[in-house]
């Protein structure tokens, strides 16, 4: 019995056991990447493809929307990134402590928006942004006895709305990663900080942040990737992929615009290469400085 | 024996676990938007939506006829081709259709309908497609879709000639069926004029834009309340912008084989037109961009505006959206820069297509151009859809267009018919080839937000995107 023999060897069951993992990425990782490096260079058309070497690339050079598209996207990754992270830091470290009553209610509420569809929330935030006087930002403006906002007309405003969602929808999933990071410090070392006469700061300062560094990391490098691929957010927030002044657009919906809905998947491949060797930079340079790559000291 | 069973099941579990990963994502997006039933020519024709689930599927038809496959954005397009579907059988009974429906999401169905013409497995038979998306499916032209030219051409005659123009590919053949002219009117709220002491007499004596200037100054100085204006202009729609393109004879997109250039007198006419007035406090910027969103609805709802121009199919947006407002609004020819000039102008729009997939070609085509063309197929268009429809062989049927039973005849203070034939030589037609879509994305994100928003100057704000539209051809 050869497939017995081989089905109970040391050496192949493992591989056996690695083989769906490894079959779905290579047809749908690794086969979409290569092709998509191939229709880069290519001119594809209703009724044909040609190759074209660099040309979709030295366009990209010169294409004044791609560049904003870009802009919006570093803008929105890097506030996201100073929003998302100190924040849910700061909440999950209340929730750890002593001082909140009602912790699983907390929880419960921060999280929930994270089970929202974006879709539906989306839709709610543009109807709340409205630059119609009965819109609910715009109530709370008049209330103030301020004027209407055209809010999603203006670039500081809607950047504004569309983080007012990133983060009412990701305050709460951060956090639970945070808290989940605090639940593995040593309670030990607190006490010994206490008993040395260190203040909740100090405790904050050289314990808390210290420890959670791991998981800071780890939120950080998931941000960068969802700061740069943000897409469904503003397309919803601006009930499509078409902003005035192209404040909302992002590198995701360029791409969707030039490949789906311009249906020029040669130039849309380009932008998709383009957005991914930026984000494995950033996150490379971001894991060497952070010294993930050392070996471990301890 | 028993380590091998559990061998076997882990690694059928995983084998399993793996299928989901093929369909995931789906639970994506809900929401679509039938307002959007025919965008304006100016948006981009991006709409909400990325899902892939029909919001409705039925079948018409007999069952043992050819059976076909037909797509829509919108539902009531679908029953009406239901409807038309049985009268077809009744009189080709030696040739009959049974057709499934399917609506999906406006911005869906066009991705679904590209990606299975250029794989060439999947498309529907029959499919609607939006005036603006429809330079992208037309790229492929016999490849992907059957010429019309032959099923037309009994109804030729009568047809309006710039409308079957509009959905031409570019070997020159027929490709899309149309709805309807969409030809631009002026739209009057009289209630609201009359209470400032303009009468209908005013309205018909205004020939052009000046008068038309004049009309809202008087207006704007009767009423004298703040949020109060004449009209609205669009940052968010290109529709005053054709207007003015197809009064003086200019086309933006050059053509098929021509360049495109914003550039032109008319836009500029029209756009420094427009700052005069937020400057005179006549027009403020169209709420949310145009007047066929919510805010529009409210804004008119409201009286806030009581005149704009808009193609006749947004007839149906009064009774749809708002019913309050029967027995209030005129419709007049639009204003002009000269006296003399055409002054009308073909907008938005539905080319229904045959694809090249299609089971029974010659059937579906032919069974489409009686659909959307024939007498009985445009008297039910008119009556469903409140179309201004393509076949004029309509428009001098007195018991069809004077027709007090119909609601769009009686919610009108007169007949919408009457200003169609009124204006029905000076319906212009700007094109919609490959470049349109781009200019369409850079006039409504950018140029005109820059100029009526930000005070950008008009020649610059043309200049800059038309350097953006240049990287394109």
């Amino acid at each position: 019995m050869k497939f017995k023999k081989i089905f109970y060897s040391q050496k192949a069951a493992p591989y056996v056991f690695v083989l769906p993992f490894l079959l779905s990425f290579i047809f749908f990782w690794i086969y979409p990447l290569f092709s998509t490096v191939t229709m880069s260079f290519q001119d594809i058309t209703a009724t044909g493809k040609e190759f074209i070497g660099f040309k979709n690339y030295t366009k990209l050079l010169n294409d004044k929307v791609f560049h904003t598209a870009m802009l919006n996207s570093f803008e929105y990754m890097i506030l996201s990134i100073a929003l998302l992270i100190p924040f849910p830091m700061l909440y999950a470290v209340l929730m750890d402590g002593n001082l909140v009553k009602a912790k699983g209610l907390w929880k419960a509420l921060l999280y929930l928006p994270a089970l929202t569809s974006v879709v539906i929330s989306g839709t709610l935030f543009r109807l709340m942004f409205s630059e119609y006087s009965t819109g609910q930002m715009n109530v709370i403006m008049h209330a103030l006895g301020f004027g209407s906002q055209k809010w999603l007309k203006v670039k500081a405003t809607g950047l504004g709305a569309l983080l007012t969602l990133c983060c009412w929808r990701w305050t709460g999933v951060n956090m639970l990663y945070f808290l989940s990071g605090l639940k593995s410090i040593d309670k030990n070392l607190y006490e010994a900080a206490e008993i040395d006469g260190a203040s909740a700061v100090q405790k904050f300062r050289y314990i808390t942040i210290p420890l959670l560094k791991p998981t800071t990391i780890y939120v950080f490098t998931i941000s960068i990737y969802a700061g740069l691929a943000m897409f469904l957010e503003s397309f919803m927030l601006w009930a499509g992929n078409a902003s005035p002044n192209n404040i909302g657009l992002t590198i995701v919906g360029y791409l969707y615009r030039r490949g789906i809905e311009k249906n020029q998947m040669g130039y849309a491949s380009a932008v998709g290469l383009v957005l991914l060797i930026l984000a494995l930079i950033i996150n490379m340079v971001q894991l060497v400085l952070n010294g993930s790559f050392k070996k471990e000291e301890r | 024996m028993k380590k091998k069973v559990i061998g076997l099941m882990v690694c059928m579990a995983l084998v399993v676990s793996l299928l989901p990963g093929c369909s995931k994502d789906n639970t994506k997006d809900t929401s679509s938007d039938a307002a959007k039933e025919e965008t304006s020519g100016g948006e981009s024709g991006t709409d909400e939506s990325a899902e892939v689930q029909p919001e409705a599927v039925t079948t018409v038809g007999d069952p043992k006829g050819t059976h076909m496959e037909i797509w829509s954005f919108v539902e009531l397009h679908n029953t009406y081709y239901g409807k038309m579907v049985e009268k077809w059988n009744e009189k080709n009974p030696d040739r009959t259709i049974e057709a499934t429906f399917t609506t999906y999401p406006y911005g869906d169905m066009h991705n679904k309908l590209i990606m299975s013409l250029q794989t060439g497995e999947g498309a529907p038979d029959i499919c609607d497609v939006e005036v603006g998306q429809f330079p992208n499916v037309v790229a492929g032209v016999d490849t992907w879709l059957y010429p019309l030219d032959d099923a037309a051409q009994p109804y030729m005659d009568t047809m309006v000639p710039a409308r079957m123009e509009t959905y031409m590919g570019s070997d020159g053949h027929y490709y899309g069926a149309p709805f309807h002219v969409g030809a631009t009117v002026m739209y009057y709220n009289m209630a609201a004029l009359e209470e400032a002491g303009i009468t209908q007499a005013d309205v018909d004596a205004v020939v052009t834009w000046d008068d038309y200037t004049a009309l809202g100054e008087r207006y704007i100085a009767a009423v004298n309340q703040e949020g109060k204006y004449f009209t609205s202009v669009d940052t968010g729609g290109t529709d005053w912008l054709w207007l003015a393109m197809a009064e003086y004879g200019e086309d933006w997109t050059g053509g098929f084989d021509g360049k495109a250039n914003i550039e032109l007198d008319s836009v500029k006419n029209m756009l420094n037109m427009q700052v005069g007035w937020l400057q005179s406090g006549v027009a403020e910027v169209s709420p949310d961009g145009h007047v066929d969103l919510e805010a529009g609805f409210q804004n008119i709802l409201d009286h806030n505006i009581v005149s704009f121009p808009k193609a006749m199919w947004y007839m149906s947006r009064f009774i749809n959206y708002m019913p309050e407002e029967k027995g209030n609004w005129y419709i007049a020819p639009c204003p002009v820069f000269e006296a003399g000039q055409p002054d009308s102008v073909g907008i938005g729009g539905t080319g229904t297509v045959v694809t090249q997939q299609a089971a029974d070609k010659e059937l579906a085509a032919d069974f489409l151009c009686y659909a959307k063309m024939s007498m009985e197929g445009e008297q039910m268009n008119w009556e469903m859809l409140g179309f201004d429809v393509c076949n004029t062989a309509m428009w001098t049927d007195e018991s069809i267009i004077h027709d007090d039973a119909n609601q769009y005849n009686s919610f009108f203070r007169n007949y919408p018919y009457d200003v169609l034939n009124k204006i029905k030589d000076n319906i212009g037609k700007i094109s919609v080839v490959k470049i349109s879509p781009t200019i369409n994305e850079e006039i409504c994100n950018v140029t005109l937000n820059a100029i009526l928003e930000d005070g950008t100057a008009v020649d610059d704000a043309l200049k800059s995107s038309q350097e953006v539209i240049d990287l394109e051809q």
